[in-house]
């Protein structure tokens, strides 16, 4: 059973993104932060760059290499600095994900990507990093980013200022 | 893969050879008998296409529970269809990867199970390479050859200098052009599996929304799916916003012809720069009209040989898995009984030695 959060233990900000460097640059913010377990929920609609977020971060974690939208396969590894577990679960439901076992790559030696989170919320970790990039019109987006828990708040809180 | 005795080779040129070939990396489930890689004597497939409509795409665990509940029968059924007994198969042929790795552990431990009972050479052959060599069953291929894999999950230009040398000179970057269907086939309504109905839209509409083509770096083979995707949202949306009817066929025919003009143009510019002496099309989406069209229109006038085969050998059968297998008997290179499903395999690291 997933513990309940409490108010104390998130925390919500805004990264603001004109371009794709400045997402690559969020991107790269949270890779550096990085370590076994880490779990990472991306939302956002068709298009909104959660793939792209996802190559900006595998690229930071020093994977070589292309890294390429996993919605078909629903899950790719790579190597990194640490092993990078890029998930999608657009194609699928939540009782459909259960039977994948994505628990035990969310515990890891790795970092986990999931793309798409939102669909399945009774899966996820208690504790992950949620980041939902909002479209905002041509190459602008924002990215909200909320901490739940342990470490991912202080990533949170420690944001550098967006431009 | 194991480098095993040559006897086998041996016996090749000979007598003829029986492979049954098992494939469960996805959506079907199949088996089939290939004589000396290109003559099917038995294909069956068995699809799981109606129940993962019902959930809008490939759901593994689904996938898998329907590749264990007919395998065997499958397997039996084959062997009786072909007329031979079990004994007098030479190897079996199983998908080692890639594919959803539950999915492929079924196949893989139904045949295992079956050389290790027949004491047969067991041959873990790589998905695309059967896509590839799904045109073996059609014609001889002539090397050096050039392939352009096009499917749900693959997007891919590939150079075979020679039999079972892959080199993948080109792939996406992003989305594969199979999934890019389903996505903007989703964002326009089309039911599930949303290809088929955008290429039927595209070629029903007079007029073609304007979208771009991304061609990337000069002289890059790769391709980019992603930013077309998001062109295709951004004028649904704005016709949304706009409160106007959204033109789906016109939307269809532009995204359709920026996708197929791509794909034509890097593949021939492949074939003329190694010198390739046939093109073949491969993987599910050579079901689609367009890119069909255009291929043959474009292979016409530059006196390429064109290959498509058969769509029931586009799409995933075993009977491709058994064509690409019989590469590696010809060669005596076999699999030991320690395979496990790679959802990662590597096409070229499965070259020939």
């Amino acid at each position: 059973m997933k513990k309940d959060v409490q108010a104390d233990e998130t925390l919500i900000r805004q990264w603001i993104s004109h371009s794709e460097a400045d997402t690559a640059a969020l991107a790269e913010y949270f890779a550096k932060l990085a370590h076994p377990g880490t779990v990472i929920a991306l939302d956002g609609d068709l298009g909104a760059g959660k793939t792209k977020f996802s190559q900006s971060f595998a690229a930071a974690l020093g994977v070589k290499g292309i890294v390429n939208s996993p919605t078909f396969t629903l899950i790719k590894e790579y190597e990194g600095r640490l092993p990078l577990y890029h998930m999608d679960v657009y194609r699928i439901s939540q009782d459909e994900a259960e039977d994948l076992g994505l628990e035990e790559y969310f515990e890891g030696a790795g970092v986990s990507l999931v793309e798409w989170a939102s669909i399945i919320p009774d899966l996820l970790p208690t504790y992950i990093l949620h980041l939902r990039i909002e479209h905002t019109g041509g190459d602008a987006r924002i990215i909200h980013c909320e901490g739940i828990g342990t470490p991912y708040t202080e990533w949170v809180a420690n944001l550098p200022v967006s431009q | 893969m194991n480098k095993a005795s040559t006897s086998h080779t041996a016996d090749a040129a000979t007598k003829d050879v029986y492979i049954l070939a098992i494939e469960t990396s996805c959506d079907e489930t199949s088996v089939a008998i290939v004589k000396n890689g290109k003559e099917v004597i038995v294909n069956h497939v068995a699809s799981q296409i109606e129940t993962h409509k019902a959930f809008g795409g490939v759901v593994p665990e689904v996938a898998s529970r329907q590749h264990v509940e007919c395998i065997t029968l499958l397997i039996e059924q084959t062997i009786a269809e072909s007329g031979l007994q079990a004994e007098e198969l030479d190897a079996i042929a199983v998908t080692e990867g890639p594919g959803l790795v539950g999915a492929l552990l079924v196949g893989i431990m139904a045949a295992k199970a079956l050389a290790f009972a027949l004491d047969k050479p067991l041959i873990g052959t790589h998905h695309i390479a059967g896509h590839i060599y799904a045109n073996q069953l059609v014609e001889e291929i002539q090397y050096p050859a050039i392939a352009l894999v096009v499917s749900g999950g693959h997007t891919e230009i590939v150079r075979l200098e020679r039999e079972g040398r892959f080199q993948v000179i080109g792939q996406t970057r992003d989305d594969a052009v199979g999934e890019a269907y389903d996505k903007v086939a989703r964002s326009l309504g089309f039911p599930y599996p949303g290809g088929p109905h955008v290429d039927k839209a595209a070629q029903a509409s007079d007029t073609a929304t304007p979208l771009p083509r991304v061609w990337l770096e000069e002289g890059s083979y790769d391709f980019s799916l992603s930013g077309l995707k998001s062109a295709v949202l951004n004028v649904v949306n704005q016709s949304r916003m706009k409160n106007e009817e959204v033109d789906s066929g016109s939307i269809a025919r532009g995204f359709q012809d920026s996708v197929v003009e791509v794909l034509v143009a890097k593949a021939v510019r492949a074939v003329h720069e190694y010198g390739g002496k046939q093109l073949l099309l491969c993987g599910g989406v050579a079901a689609n009209g367009g890119l069909r069209k255009a291929l043959q229109a474009s292979c016409e006038a530059q006196q390429i040989p064109l290959v498509i085969p058969p769509m029931k050998y586009c799409t995933d059968n075993a009977a491709m898995i058994g064509a690409a297998a019989y590469v590696k008997w010809t060669h005596g290179e076999f699999s030991d009984l320690f395979i496990k499903g790679e959802p990662g395999m590597s096409l070229e690291a499965w070259s020939v030695q």
